[in-house]
């Protein structure tokens, strides 16, 4: 089973066209991975997707950096 | 071969009127309808039957179109029953009409709420979908007091006006995603509202309106089967009048 961290990377390479090399933890979204405002938006539908979770626009907001994702979901996780 | 096969259309307010007739169209193009309604459960499954009579796909669903929950409600049914949403047609709307002077709080609100969040909210929960899908066709069902005024209607245009600029500003988001907003602006057209109109009020209508007659809703229908179809990819965030002219 792929851990958190790996299947949040996966989804970001998928959907940014980025280089799994980039996404680093403290990596941005926006300023480091090229993403605009609606990739990022798109980026959490697909989170929500890949984890069965919902992630509420107010919480959606907090996530800029792929460490903040994978902190997010983790602690949903429980 | 129709020109929307194997789409799903919603289409809100599509029990009677201008919506009953663009659920048809689009049926007639082959799109599984769901035809949304907020009261007239009969009038709806009418609509329903005479769609399945013809050889097309379509259900009746409730849902109030300024209420969050409903609108979820109605977007999963539609999802879980066709398995895609293609195009939104946007066409529910109601009148609370009165002169500024006169008009109560809740006059306003109602129409407000139906008229312009209702689009907001629809056109936020299909979003989800369509962006996954890269492809989606929104049609806004405005009006032509929108563009131009008028008087008694103040809430009414507010709303229609409204809804004009939020057809610009989601087709500007969303357009990177492939998905085409647009809004269609009626001017008079023949419904129950304007068969009750005295024969002087329609004659002095008239006047105003350059090809000289009164609108059919299928006029509408076929406006909006144009913006959900291929026919019209090149196009987002227009507003297109059907008006026979009144206003240029």
């Amino acid at each position: 089973m792929a851990t958190v961290v790996e299947r949040v990377t996966k989804v970001i390479v998928d959907r940014l066209g980025v280089d799994e090399s980039e996404v680093k933890m403290e990596a941005s979204f926006r300023d480091d991975l090229g993403a605009d405002s609606l990739d990022v938006v798109e980026l959490v539908m697909e989170l929500e997707d890949e984890f069965d979770m919902e992630i509420s626009d107010e919480d959606a907001e907090q996530i800029s950096t792929v460490g903040n994702a994978v902190t997010y979901i983790e602690s949903k996780q429980g | 071969m129709g020109k929307l096969m194997g789409k799903t259309a919603i289409v809100t307010g599509a029990s009677r009127g201008i919506g009953a007739e663009i659920a048809k169209y689009l049926a007639k193009e082959g799109a599984r309808i769901a035809v949304n309604y907020s009261g007239s459960q009969a009038k709806a499954e009418e609509v329903v039957n005479d769609i399945v009579a013809n050889g097309g796909e379509a259900f009746a669903i409730q849902a109030s179109v300024s209420d969050a929950d409903s609108v979820s409600a109605m977007i999963a049914e539609t999802m879980s029953r066709y398995g895609s949403i293609d195009i939104l047609v946007n066409n529910a709307g109601i009148t609370r009409d009165n002169l500024l002077m006169r008009m109560k709080e809740n006059e306003w609100d109602d129409v407000i709420n139906t008229n312009l969040k209702g689009v907001f909210l629809c056109t936020k929960a299909v979003t989800r979908q369509m962006m996954k899908q890269r492809a989606g066709r929104i049609v806004n069902i405005a009006s032509i007091v929108g563009v131009s005024g008028n008087a008694g209607q103040a809430n009414y245009v507010a709303a229609k006006a409204g809804v004009i600029g939020l057809t610009k500003t989601t087709a500007k988001e969303l357009a990177s995603r492939n998905i085409n907003v647009n809004a269609i602006a009626p001017g008079f057209i023949t419904t129950e509202m304007t068969d009750e109109l005295p024969e002087e009020v329609k004659a002095q209508m008239l006047t105003q309106i350059p090809l000289a007659k009164l609108g059919n809703p299928e006029d509408v229908a076929k406006a909006v089967v144009f913006l959900a179809s291929e026919d019209s990819n090149y196009i987002t965030g227009q507003t297109l009048h059907v008006d026979g002219g009144m206003v240029m």
